[in-house]
């Protein structure tokens, strides 16, 4: 199904992500906001509905769905508050790697945490390697049967919470993206700990720290996939995840315009709502047509995951849009509420802050450019 | 323990529009939904049958389009629904409403508790549970806010506007049940796609043992001559007398005359 045509099960399902995002996200987000903290007990019902399981793998225990409603139920979620959306979608990545290069044990064991409520984070990110994420120099050592960890990830997406991390690192220095490896981490692996809780300036209900790794011994079972091959695996998993990423920039952008639509039929100005003005007319207009375009490269290239084809560029494409999208349509939401629109009492300051993260994680805009010019260029 | 929840579907609003020619609700154009005090009832099913083992049947008497919300409470959990369907059922009143779902009852039953919410937010009369009890000849609590299963019986809270009452019941009984604490839970993912595809048990006039004469329009008594909202208003009157037993007797007289007595 391609997205915009929905079978009755993707009407449905929707249907229940908008009761919940209604009825229980959304009034936590005024003070989980000012708290910067992630709702745990909302995380945890929403998890018990199946909103963490949609594509775990059915052989697992997982649902076993498509890209495609993936993205749906991830919009709908990160309409109605993007931050609790954000860290499912955390847990969600870190399950990728496993399942892309897992043993059928770490699989099962990734599922099974998942699906019981806990939190889990993905680890690729260091303060010297962002963008260059092989500039990374979280150390791998071979010892007694297993390795031994040392380093320091940093922004890392529901790391105060996790309770399990994948975490690349490299186990042989000076061959570049050779020599990287990942691992699965439990958090209660002794010298695993966790840093200051990040005072971030949107998604605040996700919570994103530092994970430092003093120490820390892994046995050889806990290694994902070959010696060498951490990097291949962190890029399938960023290909593949940004198509859910830009499902939840597509969903801020909507609630962003769905809020300027009914505000501008009620706020007056000069004797008549601002809704007959042409100028506000044609920024909702175009608000509009950037929402649908976006949205039309995140199930386009959902589509793709769910029948096999390449979709390496499209995700690309399709997170950089939609990232640009969310900022772009928050910020002209914010200029139609103007002064309502500036102030934190109002819910649309909220969006325009929780958007600009999506041109910034899981690879920069810039970096989607690059991905995008470089699919060209081969 | 065999539980039965009836479910109606109604408009999805809280202004019901009422046709000042014949008298009938409007229900063109509105989206349908659960009676809200229904989903309370699947809720309150849900968690005996997770106290006390059991099945959780769901059953509603509609058109065809009422099948819905039986897949709504199959997606919440219950595990088997049935949808009373017929034209000879339609127009049928509370008295026949009631005396189909009794009948109902007793095709798919026994059962040992029969749920229903207080009242239907379209409707509004709260009889079809109480009746259905008198159909069946079972004992009957209604505005119940919390059930317990106590050996072979419940415990069940009962609401009134100023207190509440704390009740043993008999099984089988008709329970009726208002908004209490616990909200509906909300459908899983897993839930909606298997009651997606669950097949929903169909009972027409053939399927059911009832009297011709007892059911649709031919079946209903009730004249539907005007609807309004009553005012509610409470007056205090003093009773004077010399002694408690003036007293006594000027109340007796006051009830008296109100018809009260
Ligand atoms: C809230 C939050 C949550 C995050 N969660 C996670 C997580 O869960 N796991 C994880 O591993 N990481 C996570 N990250 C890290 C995120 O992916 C990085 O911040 C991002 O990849 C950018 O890296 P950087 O911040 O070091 O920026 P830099 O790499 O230092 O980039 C600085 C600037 O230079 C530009 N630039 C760099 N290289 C190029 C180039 N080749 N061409 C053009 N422009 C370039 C960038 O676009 C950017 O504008 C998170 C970040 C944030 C802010
Ligand atoms: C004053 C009045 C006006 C009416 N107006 C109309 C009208 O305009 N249009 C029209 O079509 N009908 C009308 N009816 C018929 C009415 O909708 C039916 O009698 C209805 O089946 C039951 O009445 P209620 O809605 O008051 O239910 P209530 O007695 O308030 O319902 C209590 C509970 O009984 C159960 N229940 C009730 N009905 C069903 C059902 N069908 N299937 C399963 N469980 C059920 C539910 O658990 C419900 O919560 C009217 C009836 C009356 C008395």
């Amino acid at each position: 199904m391609s997205g915009f045509v929905l079978t009755k099960d993707q009407r449905d399902l929707k249907r229940l992500a908008a009761e919940f995002g209604k009825q229980v996200m959304l009034p936590a987000a005024k003070e989980y906001d000012l708290l910067g903290e992630t709702p745990l007990e909302i995380y945890k019902q929403a998890v018990e509905i199946g909103f963490a399981s949609v594509t775990l793998p059915a052989e697992y225990g997982g649902l076993g769905l498509d890209m495609t409603t993936q993205c749906l139920l991830t919009e709908e979620l990160s309409r109605w508050e993007a931050g609790i959306t954000n860290a499912l979608g955390a847990s969600s990545l870190a399950s990728k790697p496993i399942m892309i290069a897992g043993s059928p044990a770490q699989k099962q064991y990734a599922v099974d945490m998942i699906q019981s409520g806990h939190l889990a984070a993905f680890g690729l990110t260091e303060p010297d390697a962002g963008s260059d994420a092989a500039a990374l120099k979280t150390t791998a050592v071979r010892r007694d049967g297993g390795y031994v960890l040392n380093g320091r990830k940093c922004f890392i997406t529901n790391a105060p919470y996790a309770s399990f991390f994948v975490i690349f690192a490299k186990t042989q220095k000076n061959i570049g993206t050779h020599g990287i490896t990942a691992f699965l981490v439990e958090a209660d692996r002794p010298g695993v700990s966790v840093g200051r809780h990040e005072d971030k300036m949107g998604l605040r209900l996700s919570a994103a720290a530092d994970v430092i790794l003093e120490n820390v011994f892994v046995p050889e079972e806990n290694r994902l996939g070959e010696e060498g091959k951490g990097f291949v695996i962190a890029m399938k998993t960023l290909d593949a995840s940004r198509a859910e990423v830009a499902a939840a920039a597509v969903g801020i952008a909507q609630s962003a315009l769905d809020q300027s639509v009914e505000y501008t039929k009620n706020r007056i100005c000069f004797g008549k709502p601002i809704s007959k003005l042409q100028a506000v007319q044609f920024m909702l207009a175009d608000m509009e047509i950037q929402t649908q375009a976006a949205r039309s490269l995140v199930y386009h290239a959902a589509e793709l995951i769910d029948n096999g084809l390449p979709y390496g560029l499209m995700c690309a494409a399709a997170k950089c849009m939609a990232g640009d999208t969310a900022m772009k349509v928050t910020t002209d939401a914010v200029q139609i509420f103007s002064g309502y629109g500036y102030m934190r009492d109002y819910p649309i300051e909220k969006l325009m802050r929780d958007a600009k993260l999506f041109q910034i994680f899981e690879g920069t805009n810039q970096i989607q450019r690059v991905v995008v010019s470089g699919a060209l260029l081969r | 323990m065999k539980i039965l929840v009836c479910v109606k579907q109604v408009p999805d609003t809280t202004e019901i529009k009422i046709d000042p020619v014949t008298n009938t609700l409007i229900r063109t154009g509105v989206p349908s939904i659960m009676n809200p005090f229904d989903a309370y009832a699947v809720e309150q099913a849900l968690r005996l049958k997770e106290a006390a083992g059991g099945t959780v049947s769901v059953v509603s008497m509609g058109p065809p389009q009422a099948m819905s919300i039986l897949t709504d409470a199959l997606a919440m959990g219950a595990d088997e629904a049935h949808l009373i369907t017929d034209r000879r059922f339609g127009g049928s009143d509370t008295l026949a409403t009631s005396y189909i779902l009794s009948c109902a009852v007793r095709q798919l039953g026994p059962f040992d508790v029969i749920l229903c919410g207080k009242q239907a937010i379209d409707g509004d009369t709260g009889q079809v549970g109480p009746e259905m009890a008198e159909h069946l000849g079972i004992a009957q609590v209604t505005y119940v806010s919390q059930l317990r299963p106590d050996g072979d019986r419940l415990e069940a809270v009962r609401e009134h506007p100023d207190r509440q009452e704390i009740l043993s019941v008999a099984l089988p009984a008709v329970i009726t049940v208002v908004k209490g604490e616990e909200r509906p839970r909300f459908e899983t993912i897993r839930g909606r796609l298997k009651a997606n595809r669950q097949e929903i048990g169909i009972l027409d006039r053939e399927a059911l043992p009832v009297e011709d004469e007892k059911i649709g329009l031919t079946g209903s008594p009730t004249k539907v001559k005007r609807t309004f909202t009553p005012e509610r208003h409470a007056e205090c009157v003093w009773v004077e007398g010399e002694s408690a037993k003036d007293q006594a007797k000027a109340l007796c007289q006051a009830l008296s005359r109100a018809h009260v007595i």
